[in-house]
């Protein structure tokens, strides 16, 4: 505000107008911008039972959860021994295999590639693991960026075992 | 301007006239006075116009068969192709239409860098061209979305994922842009809204860009500002009508050809596979226009500053008119920066061969290499060639040269073949 002109009671009416206006503007803007969000139904597909019991040690299947393939592996116990031997400085996104794992012979994690959500593929790659033929990211036998452009490991959904054939994620 | 005493000649016409001057608009665009010596890159503006009206009409009619819906738009398209009359035209026509738009509008661009025509006073004009060129890419995206084959999902999550790269808000804005959790139905309706939208946009944007070209009016091969009307302008009609009208007719043959001979040569095999959420293509590329923007991305090894690349790729050319600082607009004039000009030619349609290949070995490294040769041609050698570049003279109208007086084109180059 300019010094030579005193507030009136003027200002004060066009500033609370704006304000007033510019809520009322917001409040009818959110709505319009919130629909784009996730709904109800699709929320509400939060969860996924499934029966591993056939998986043969060293098979992976894939699963859909919400829209994206899970990877479910069982993993041999050479995997298992390569992965945990892994230094932490050699990691581009440090995780313990241990963290990754709870169950070592069970590796479950989201197929997505973190670069830009290509499904990276079974058993290819420099590490033994996953390789992503979008953007040539190479994950090890736990799943971690090892080499290429995507920034973080593959992801460890919720889940738990229900008994000892079935795993529900989410 | 002629503008201003224009009245039409019939009382219905006066009568109309003074109450919605539509008249007068017809008659400013009969009467606009056009540089005579403007050659046949001059045509595309129209041929654009030709493609974006095409675009609309095609897309009316494909938009009363489709069926926006993760289940069942793929087949949707198949019954375009194989039950609706001339359904397969149609189609063929929108999907290597946007192939042609991109085309015409790429030749587009190359004559305004050759020409300078993005200079002062023509800034705006050429900034309102460049949001209509980014719209197209946003169409022709969604647009390859719609008929949800496997190239058209997993397109929409590469691309989508580029948000991904945000700091912090990254995952939100995606799953915002999905509306769920991965690319799904609701992904596919609301890029069905946006693309029908857009064209009508670009319609809105085309009008504004012609406006402001109206203002100046063109630019012209030799690059300097002439007086309009004058000798060295012609009436828009019938001249530049009639040479636009040839030119889009070469236009058409050559879309024809694609249209019936090789409909399927711009598009990928993997599109005639209905979109399947496990399972990725093996080799994931963009249609060709989007290719050179494409490598750039993959030439940084970092998500982040790959997708920040990519997008300075683009916005950088709406810097342009400030980053040559050369005061002559046609590379005619310009011995060095025509070598540039061709040298970034080479660059880009290198970009866009390397964008089609993997990137791995050489071709990473080809790829690093005209990516910085890109931004280095903008930020660097504009910039400093407007400063050390010798010019050669240039004439003061267009007619001149011919009649003698001041230097035309064939002596202007023969005096650079001289210097060197």
């Amino acid at each position: 505000m300019s010094d030579k002109k005193p507030k009136k009671r003027r200002d004060f009416l066009f500033t609370a107008t704006t304000a007033v206006g510019a809520v009322g503007a917001a409040a009818v803007v959110w709505p319009m911008v919130d629909q784009m969000n996730p709904d109800a139904s699709v929320k509400a597909l939060a969860s996924t039972e499934v029966d591993v019991s056939s998986v043969q040690p060293g098979n992976t299947i894939t699963v859909l959860w919400r829209g994206k393939p899970v990877f479910i592996r069982r993993r041999t116990q050479e995997e298992i021994e390569e992965a945990r031997s892994v230094k932490m400085e050699e990691l581009i996104h440090p995780e313990k295999d241990e963290d990754r794992a709870k169950n070592p012979e069970w590796l479950v994690m989201l197929g997505v590639c973190t670069h830009l959500g290509c499904v990276p593929l079974n058993d290819k790659g420099d590490y033994n693991g996953w390789f992503c033929p979008c953007h040539g990211s190479h994950y090890d036998t736990s799943g971690r960026i090892r080499k290429g452009p995507a920034p973080w490991n593959m992801e460890v959904p919720k889940y738990e075992f229900v008994n000892a054939n079935t795993i529900k994620i989410g | 301007m002629s503008d201003h005493d224009y009245r039409p000649k019939s009382k219905v016409g006066q009568w109309f006239n003074d109450r919605l001057p539509l008249l007068t608009l017809a008659n400013h665009l009969t009467d606009y006075p056009t540089p005579k010596n403007l050659n046949y890159w001059w045509t595309f503006g129209g041929i654009l116009t030709f493609c974006l009206i095409t675009q609309i009409i095609t897309g009316l009619t494909l938009a009363m068969h489709y069926i926006a819906h993760a289940d069942m738009a793929f087949e949707s398209v198949e019954h375009i192709m194989r039950d609706v009359n001339y359904g397969w035209l149609i189609r063929y026509i929108h999907a290597n239409g946007a192939s042609m738009f991109f085309l015409a509008v790429y030749i587009h661009i190359f004559r305004s860098l050759f020409y300078g025509s993005y200079k002062a006073p023509r800034e705006i004009i050429w900034i309102i061209g460049i949001v209509i060129y980014l719209l197209m890419m946003a169409a022709a995206f969604m647009g390859y979305v719609l008929p949800w084959g496997q190239m058209s999902f997993w397109g929409a999550t590469v691309i989508t994922n580029l948000f991904s790269a945000i700091p912090l808000v990254g995952e939100g804005i995606v799953t915002w842009l999905w509306g769920g959790y991965s690319v799904d139905n609701p992904t596919l309706t609301r890029f069905f809204t946006l693309h029908y939208l857009i064209p009508f946009l670009i319609a809105g944007l085309v009008i504004l860009h012609i406006w402001a070209l109206h203002v100046p009016g063109n630019n012209n091969p030799v690059g300097i500002d002439i007086k309009k009307p004058s000798k060295d302008t012609v009436p828009f009609h019938p001249y530049i009508v009639i040479k636009d009208g040839f030119a889009l007719l070469m236009f058409m043959i050559v879309f024809a050809f694609f249209v019936f001979y090789t409909p399927n040569i711009l598009g990928h095999a993997d599109n005639y596979i209905e979109a399947n959420p496990m399972v990725t293509p093996a080799h994931i590329v963009p249609e060709w226009y989007l290719l050179p923007f494409y490598a750039i991305l993959r030439s940084v090894p970092d998500k982040l500053l790959g997708v920040v690349a990519m997008l300075s790729a683009i916005l950088i050319l709406a810097a342009l008119p400030w980053l040559d600082t050369s005061k002559i607009r046609s590379a005619v004039f310009r011995p060095l920066y025509r070598q540039f000009y061709w040298i970034l030619v080479a660059d880009v349609l290198i970009l866009g061969y390397i964008g089609a290949m993997p990137a791995e070995g050489l071709y990473l490294l080809i790829a690093r290499v005209a990516t910085a040769y890109y931004f280095l041609h903008f930020l660097v050698i504009l910039p400093i060639l407007g400063y050390k570049e010798r010019t050669l003279p240039v004439p003061l109208s267009i007619t001149e040269p011919i009649l003698g007086g001041s230097p035309n084109l064939a002596a202007a180059r023969h005096r650079e073949s001289k210097i060197k």
